[in-house]
């Protein structure tokens, strides 16, 4: 743990984003000091955390030092210049490997940059490296990684969420003040709800996915992990808008994320409990909090009132027939003939058997699963009952929404039904996951925006809970309104950020290794 | 099965059966970017330097639809008389192969971009109306070069070398419906509707249908059923027909297959069968252990296209004139019987006459060259008359020349030799051969003088009345002035003299 | 389960479907795993669906288009360079078994 002469640098690691780029173009700090305490940082706790990949110190500090020189000429610093960043490892990157958690890709550097990593260099943001994600973004605890989990700051023991868990957790240990993550069924949302942090799903194609390395295109939506609101909302609005390269990319301005993180409030606002999602099913602590968050809601001015959404419950089977089927054909092109793992070419093998032996040998049980299911799907005397079915439910979750915020502005829920679970727990057994996200997937389903920030610790096991926000498709805007007054209501509660409560890593020794 | 012996002859197995024919036809599209990416389409580029990460497959990227290429897709559709959706959209067909790069192709399944249309051929003045089923738009996959084993085919191959140039360069499928009744003109109608449908596709600019290079691909169905059957029989698709004599090479040989399986008391497998230039035959592929299951799923990474019906109705008004029609006009224009015309069409010498008359050539000059000795010189070459070295204008002036008198048929064939040849245009051959006829009467009655003291005998007949002696005189004068003699004249000058 | 919804050989047809050579005890073991999961989003047969459009893309756009203009490809060492395996500037592949 960094010491004595290194207390200036360990402060600048507790600095949020929009503090270190006001410091870094005040000339108070350069962007090479701030590279160089996350780095340091980074070495310090990595072998607890486990949070990144790849790291790229020397890559890191050029970019930083690219900053500064455009300081000291006078040059125009984007928002976020000079702000370290981790970067999950499903975005592509031509200096750094791209692996998407796994081994099929192990090594794999791609000739291009996603628009998504092009945008954040463009704007001066410091990439400290690539973090670790459950296998393609399946899963939601980093488990089903290659290269081993990530470990929950807050506990060691326990997963940090997926399948943006990397991202997550590094931003929660202060590896980095932002984090880039990607939601396909809560892959953003689910992992700051269990690392106390925020994180943000933007409405679908209002962040590029061209470079993403897809699983589900129909689902897969890039965003912003932060420790603050407002954190989050400046990341927003640096890697979102319009990308021709991306044919689902929404040719609009983004919403005013910013400007809504800083003028928070509720007042007159019509806020929606969704029926189906306040009742059993929750960890007591996570209902506990999630209350309480309502009634603050309310006491800040917001008008609650309860509103069905009686497709919801379809969501989660919906959702496990649409990412399958669409995941089984985006990953068929790993198929060791043009990048990648190949194995088993012993020169009198044919391609399909090579085929066959690369992804047995390169894929990890979950993604097989996935892909067999999708396969299983699609398939011509089964599409219609499952897939077709699927789109279906799909249309009808999407007009639960709609009539929803016919009634309110924004709807609530918790973000998980339960706190960060030991590491293990749910391993082998692929429906206890799944449920992880059953709160967070209808959000993807209907492609609308949704956020998730802290709420407090579920008594029980002194861990977090987030809240979900979620707001009509394009209204981004308003999930960063209320979270933000969510955020600074708790705050004054709580003398401080959720975060502040977390144990230093150092004091955790020896109870998660 | 295939064995030749076992083949029933052609004429004898239509006098028992009736075939029923369908063809599916890729056909590259002439833009100047792929499908889904703007990387070129230039046909012969260094392997694998027209990709990119689209085209590649590359985890993370993205199509995006070319405009064009839905335009162009929409002009065939107008003028193959199909109804042009109105919201369409793209879909994933999946199967593993290593020439394509996502393991899947972006395809159309059950929304294609036009449907249900017609193209009119006609065969030995026989009109047949093919219907059209659809016409949709694909991407292409890459090529690949099969290493080791005898001969380069994929069959016995230690391993192959794969180019992705061609990946998602735009393929429209254009398919027909069951084609019946054309009895024994099937692989004629076969023929004939290829042909009709490239020159349709080069008269709109779509593509440049060149089925050498693999921009026009044929895909043949061929079935067989008794006379007096009521179903139709099982068809085999007999793939990658790539030349319009090997369209009815194929059917003429399925035809005569099936005849076989059938008179022996067999079924025709439901199959894929490959066909074979050297042989003219067709073999069977692996029998299938099990059907393939594409997968078909909407694609989720392109949004539907719903063409603006202002937008067809603006690329409806701006098709040219399509080949049939423009035909029709020419054939009265020229006062052409049908028959001349079909014989001028199926030469692929519409275009060319056209042009030559345009360039002042009479129809029927520019027919008489065209048809005649260039198609010879074609022929002899194994070329089409659009590939010869020669232009519509140098055909035109070598007519004009002919018709002012300055060349003779024989003349003008050595100075279309020279244009051939590379010499240059008509007038320079004309001059650096010295090929003109001898205007100088002295020059001639010399000639002619010389011919009668050569030929004394030949002479004598004629003088005792047998005229048509004169012609072995003729034929000398012509031999002395090397051909540019005016042989009328000289034959005057001829029966003159010895009357 | 009463009423298996997938069968081992089933699952061995998915795999081969999919390009997975699983070695029998995986066949096992998601035999029941699939089995289990497929029981569990079947339920989405139970929704009364008819008449209801599928959903296929979250945003409700169409013709998003791109001019016929050439941008820029790779070069073919950028193509080539994570290739397993290369000759003569194309991807090396084992002997491909033809497509039929």
């Amino acid at each position: 743990m960094a010491a004595d002469g290194a207390g200036m640098a360990s402060e600048l690691t507790r600095l949020t984003a929009a503090e270190i780029a006001a410091a870094v173009a005040a000339g108070d700090v350069s962007a090479v000091e701030v590279a160089q305490a996350h780095l340091d940082r980074i070495v310090a706790v990595e072998p607890d955390v486990r949070a990144f990949l790849h790291v790229a110190g020397i890559g890191a500090l050029a970019a930083a030092e690219d900053v500064d020189r455009k300081r000291a000429a006078g040059e125009p610093l984007g928002p976020l210049a000079g702000v370290p960043l981790a970067l999950k490892d499903v975005m592509t990157t031509t200096d750094m490997p791209t692996t998407c958690g796994s081994k099929i890709l192990e090594g794999w550097r791609p000739p291009y940059d996603a628009t998504v990593t092009r945008r954040l260099r463009d704007a001066g943001v410091v990439i400290l490296g690539k973090t670790n994600m459950d296998e393609f973004a399946m899963g939601s605890s980093t488990e089903n990684s290659a290269y081993g989990p990530s470990h929950n700051p807050w506990d060691l023991t326990r997963i940090p969420g997926g399948s943006s868990g990397g991202s997550s957790a590094a931003v929660a240990a202060y590896e980095a003040p932002l984090g880039v993550g990607t939601d396909t069924g809560g892959s953003i949302r689910q992992p700051a709800a269990v690392c106390g942090i925020v994180g943000m799903k933007p409405t679908y194609g209002g962040s590029s996915r061209y470079g993403l390395v897809a699983f589900a295109s129909s689902l897969d939506t890039p965003g912003p992990l932060a420790r603050t609101v407002l954190d989050a909302a400046l990341l927003h609005e640096v890697m979102s808008g319009h990308d021709p390269r991306d044919s689902t990319s929404v040719d609009a301005p983004i919403p005013p994320v910013v400007a809504a993180a800083r003028h928070a409030g509720v007042s007159g606002l019509r806020v929606g409990v969704v029926t189906e999602f306040s009742g059993g099913g929750s960890q007591s602590g996570v209902r506990a909090r999630f209350t309480e968050a309502v009634e603050l809601l309310e006491s800040l001015g917001a008008k609650v009132v309860e509103v069905s959404c009686p497709h919801f419950s379809y969501a989660l089977p919906a959702y496990y027939l649409i990412a399958p089927s669409e995941c089984s054909s985006n990953l068929a092109r790993f198929d060791a003939m043009r990048y990648g793992l190949r194995a088993g070419d012993d020169g009198t093998r044919s391609a399909d058997e090579v085929m066959s032996l690369t992804r047995e040998a390169g894929f990890g049980a979950e993604v097989k699963r996935r892909i067999m299911l999708g396969t299983y799907a699609l398939s011509s005397g089964y599409y219609d009952a499952y897939y077709g079915k699927a789109q279906q439910v799909r249309t009808l979750i999407t007009r639960d929404f709609d009539a929803a915020f016919e009634q309110v502005d924004v709807l609530v829920s918790p973000t998980t039904p339960t706190t960060a679970f030991p590491i293990g727990e749910r391993a082998d057994d692929p429906m206890a996951m799944y449920l992880a996200d059953l709160f967070t997937i209808p959000s993807d389903l209907a492609g609308n925006a949704a956020i998730s920030v802290p709420c407090g610790l579920a008594p029980e096991d002194g861990l977090p809970v987030g809240l979900q926000i979620m707001a009509p498709a394009l209204a981004d805007d308003r999930c960063y309104r209320v979270a933000a007054a969510v955020e600074a209501a708790l705050q004054e509660r709580w003398g401080g950020p959720l975060l502040a409560q977390a144990r230093e890593l150092g004091e955790q020794a020896g109870d998660g290794r | 099965m295939t064995d030749l012996a076992q083949l029933v002859p052609y004429g004898e197995a239509l006098s028992r059966y009736e075939p029923v024919i369908g063809l599916e036809t890729h056909v590259e599209l002439g833009t100047a970017t792929k499908m889904f990416c703007g990387c070129p389409t230039t046909f012969g580029l260094e392997p694998n330097s027209a990709v990119c990460p689209v085209c590649l497959g590359l985890p993370g990227s993205l199509p995006v639809a070319n405009r064009a290429a839905i335009e162009f897709t929409i002009r065939i559709g107008l003028a193959l008389n199909c109804s042009i959706a109105s919201w369409c959209r793209f879909a994933r067909k999946n199967y593993f192969y290593p020439d394509m790069p996502k393991d899947f192709q972006i395809s159309q399944y059950d929304e294609p971009l036009c449907t249900d249309g017609w193209l009119d051929v006609e065969v030995d003045g026989r009109a047949f109306r093919v219907g059209i089923e659809r016409v949709h738009l694909e991407e292409d996959t890459g090529k690949s070069l099969h290493m080791g084993g005898a001969t380069g085919r994929i069959h016995g191959a230690d391993y192959s070398l794969v180019d992705y140039n061609r990946a998602g360069i735009p393929l429209v499928e254009v398919v027909t419906k069951p084609v019946a009744g054309t009895g024994v003109l099937a692989p004629e109608a076969a023929r004939a509707y290829v042909t009709e449908l490239r020159d349709l596709l080069r008269c709109l600019g779509v593509s440049d249908v060149r089925m050498e290079e693999g921009s026009l691909r044929c895909d043949v169905n061929t079935s067989l059923a008794p006379r007096d059957a009521a179903d139709w029989g099982t068809r085999t698709e007999t793939k990658n027909v790539n030349s319009l004599r090997s369209v009815e090479r194929a059917v003429r040989f399925e035809i005569a297959r099936q005849a076989a399986v059938l008179d022996a008391g067999q079924k025709v497998v439901q199959e894929t069968r490959h066909f074979h230039e050297d042989s003219g035959s067709t073999t069977g592929g692996r029998s299938k252990e099990e059907a393939q299951d594409y997968r078909y799923f909407p694609e989720p990474d392109l949004v539907p296209v719903a063409p603006a019906r202002d937008w067809v109705e603006q690329i409806r008004a701006s098709l040219p004139e399509l080949p049939a029609a423009r035909r029709a006009r020419l054939q009265a224009d020229w006062g052409l019987s049908g028959a001349e015309m079909t014989h001028l069409s199926n030469a692929g010498a519409v275009d060319l006459v056209s042009a030559t008359v345009e360039a002042g050539a009479s129809p029927a000059e520019a027919r008489k060259w065209w048809l005649g000795e260039l198609a010879r010189r074609a022929n002899e070459s194994g070329a089409e008359l659009s590939q010869l070295a020669i232009t519509p204008a140098h055909v035109a002036r070598v007519s004009v020349m002919v018709r002012a008198g300055t060349l003779n048929d024989q003349l003008a064939r050595q100075v279309l030799e020279g244009v051939l040849a590379g010499e240059g245009d008509p007038d320079a051959v004309a001059e650096a051969r010295g090929l003109a006829i001898v205007s100088d009467e002295g020059a001639l009655a010399e000639a002619v003088d010389a011919a009668i003291a050569a030929n004394p005998d030949v002479a004598a007949k004629v003088r005792d009345g047998k005229t048509a002696a004169a012609g072995a005189l003729v034929g000398a004068v012509m031999k002395a002035t090397r051909g540019r003699a005016d042989a009328a004249r000289a034959r005057e000058l001829i029966l003159e003299r010895l009357s | 389960m009463a009423v298996m919804s997938i069968t081992r050989a089933e699952v061995a047809h998915l795999a081969r479907l999919s390009r997975l050579a699983l070695t029998d005890a995986e066949l096992d073991h998601f035999a029941g795993q699939l089995d289990q999961i497929i029981g569990a989003v079947a339920r989405v047969q139970e929704v009364a669906a008819e008449g209801i459009p599928p959903m296929t893309h979250a945003v409700p756009v169409v013709n998003v288009l791109r001019d016929d203009v050439v941008a820029g490809c790779l070069t073919p060492e950028q193509a080539l360079s994570g290739a397993p395996a290369t000759e003569q500037g194309r991807f090396r592949v084992p002997r491909i078994l033809a497509e039929d």
